[in-house]
């Protein structure tokens, strides 16, 4: 699928106000008392399902690229990155400022001890990392290093979903929902699976999607 | 209703005299203040919560029932009743979904009239009652308790109920009664929450008998002066304010007086996560999160969380000798 410069344009503004409606929905939520009896809870658990969902869609690009051929789709994978980060930002704001009041004692035994805030906080330093190296500095800078370390993205998913998992106390329905995706998106990552699947017909699959590098 | 005063059974002749003295200096307390409840038997006349009706706050309901016994709250700390709305609409109860709004939603299903709540075990008087013949040798008092959360947040509620101590004497325990299990309604079509089986349902607690006899034990019936809405219990939930609020069992349909301590619903399902006991203790940590500190729902700052919840006077003597870290 080939876009005009225009229509990526209009694609990458759909996806600006896409992504920032979470967060305005929450503001609005917030201003009229939206958030229920815990709204710091509420802020933190909002925000955190957000950028988990915006973590596993930016995950989905590779595999959507490489099952129907359209390459050019990597073109929004690093902004749909930064607005999963975006999110996990606020979570761990929200935590550090209104959940901890900046107690640094009691977010340093957090993160020491209790694994689901390590797992948490682990995957938001793989995060950050990531985002300051995804700019095209850094892209020519680290040359064939930089795609070793951006595949890093995979273990931040993995350590989100399992912060999720070990943050419920018994109802791990939608937690598991999340494994189920990050792990189909792992499998898609092995090798001659893809291919395997994209012999099997695929109705949008381009003709010749070999010349749609972009 | 009938009245029960308080001579009618003097209560020295069951309860250990520690804890009745105990219950005295509560009483006296309550006294002094000026607060003791002298409540009109009648008073519950008229007083149907709708399960929907959260705005609909009753009257005098921002300073709480006025003749409410605060003495379960210690004034110095700056607590304030947290407003019918939160205590409405934030609720642990499972039966109706695992999220806190899920209770208030979908409770609706749950019809706690008519309702029957069985007594039985090691008991010279085993019987089923209907819910308004069980209740109507009790006076029931307004009393304004801590509730804390195994989760780190809590509330300040007005409870309405009578002294669990009083059905147990009614009861007549055996020698042979050590423990009290307490059991949820099981019944998926007023509890849809049931169908997945998040927990082994029915949800079922228990109690130590001398802790089922502490005066602050209360066996509930209403909140802010009103029946319990469904999602916080209707039509009888216990409250013991020095636990954990998951010991707090709502909609109960039995209680059963047994020799050995029974299995508990949290206890079974993560038995290195939630103990038998479930004493607050800011001391033992969960597992996952730490216990030190807890969220008001309604204040900015956490609050230091406090043993036995605050209640350590009171409740404290009936641990004194155990291990509270292996016992949590």
């Amino acid at each position: 699928m080939r876009l005009s410069t225009k229509s990526w344009v209009a694609v990458k503004t759909a996806i600006w106000v896409a992504a920032l409606i979470p967060a305005a929905w929450l503001a609005w939520d917030a201003t009229r008392g939206g958030l229920g009896a815990n709204p710091i809870e509420a802020l933190q658990l909002r925000t955190g399902w957000w950028g988990l969902v915006l973590l596993t869609t930016t995950l989905a690009i590779t595999p959507v690229r490489r099952l129907t051929g359209w390459h050019s789709i990597v073109r929004v994978r690093r902004l749909l990155g930064l607005f999963a980060f975006f999110y996990i930002c606020l979570h761990l704001t929200n935590y550090i400022v209104l959940d901890q009041w900046f107690d640094f004692s009691m977010i340093l035994e957090d993160i020491t001890e209790r694994p689901f805030i390590t797992v948490g906080f682990a995957a938001w330093l793989i995060l950050l990392s990531l985002a300051i190296t995804s700019t095209r500095g850094w892209i020519r800078r680290l040359g064939r290093k930089w795609q070793r370390l951006h595949r890093l993205v995979y273990v931040a998913a993995g350590l989100g979903t399992l912060h999720f998992f070990w943050k419920v106390k018994a109802d791990t329905r939608e937690p598991l929902v999340f494994v189920a995706i990050v792990a189909v998106l792992l499998l898609l990552r092995v090798p001659g699976l893809v291919p395997a699947l994209r012999r099997f017909r695929w109705p949008m699959r381009p003709t010749r999607p070999s010349t749609n590098h972009g | 209703m009938r009245v029960l005063k308080k001579s009618d059974i003097p209560s020295s002749e069951i309860t250990p005299e520690r804890v009745y003295l105990n219950r005295r200096s509560f009483i006296e307390r309550s006294a002094q203040l000026g607060l003791a409840a002298a409540f009109a038997p009648g008073v519950l006349a008229g007083c149907e919560a709708s399960p929907r009706a959260a705005d609909a706050v009753p009257a005098g309901a921002d300073g709480g029932p006025q003749e409410a016994d605060w003495s379960g709250v210690r004034s110095e700390l700056d607590e304030k009743l947290t407003p019918y709305e939160s205590v409405t609409t934030y609720n642990n109860f499972y039966e109706f979904g695992t999220g806190k709004d899920d209770p208030a939603k979908n409770a609706g299903t749950l019809r706690p009239r008519p309702w029957s709540i069985a007594v039985e075990g090691e008991v010279a008087r085993p019987a089923v009652y209907d819910l308004e013949d069980f209740l109507a040798p009790h006076k029931l008092e307004d009393r304004v308790y801590r509730l804390r959360c195994v989760e780190a947040w809590s509330m300040v509620i007005p409870w309405r109920g009578f002294p669990l101590s009083e059905l147990i004497r009614r009861a007549e325990p055996t020698g042979n009664a050590r423990y009290l299990e307490f059991t949820t309604l099981l019944d998926a079509d007023q509890m849809p929450g049931q169908r997945r089986g998040v927990l082994d349902w029915p949800y079922v607690e228990g109690l130590r008998l001398d802790e089922a006899n502490h005066p602050l034990t209360l066996m509930t019936t209403g909140v802010y002066g009103r029946d319990l809405p469904n999602q916080n219990g209707a039509p009888l939930r216990l409250v013991m304010p020095w636990k954990y609020g998951f010991k707090s069992i709502k909609s109960i349909v039995k209680i059963r007086f047994v020799e050995e301590m029974p299995g508990t619903t949290w206890a079974l399902s993560a038995p290195n996560e939630y103990g038998f006991y479930a004493n607050v203790n800011p001391e033992v940590d969960h597992p996952r999160w730490s216990q030190a500190s807890e969220r008001r729902l309604g204040e900015l700052r956490r609050r230091e969380t406090l043993m036995f919840n605050g209640y350590a006077d009171q409740v404290g003597h009936m641990y004194s000798d155990m291990d509270l870290r292996r016992f949590f």
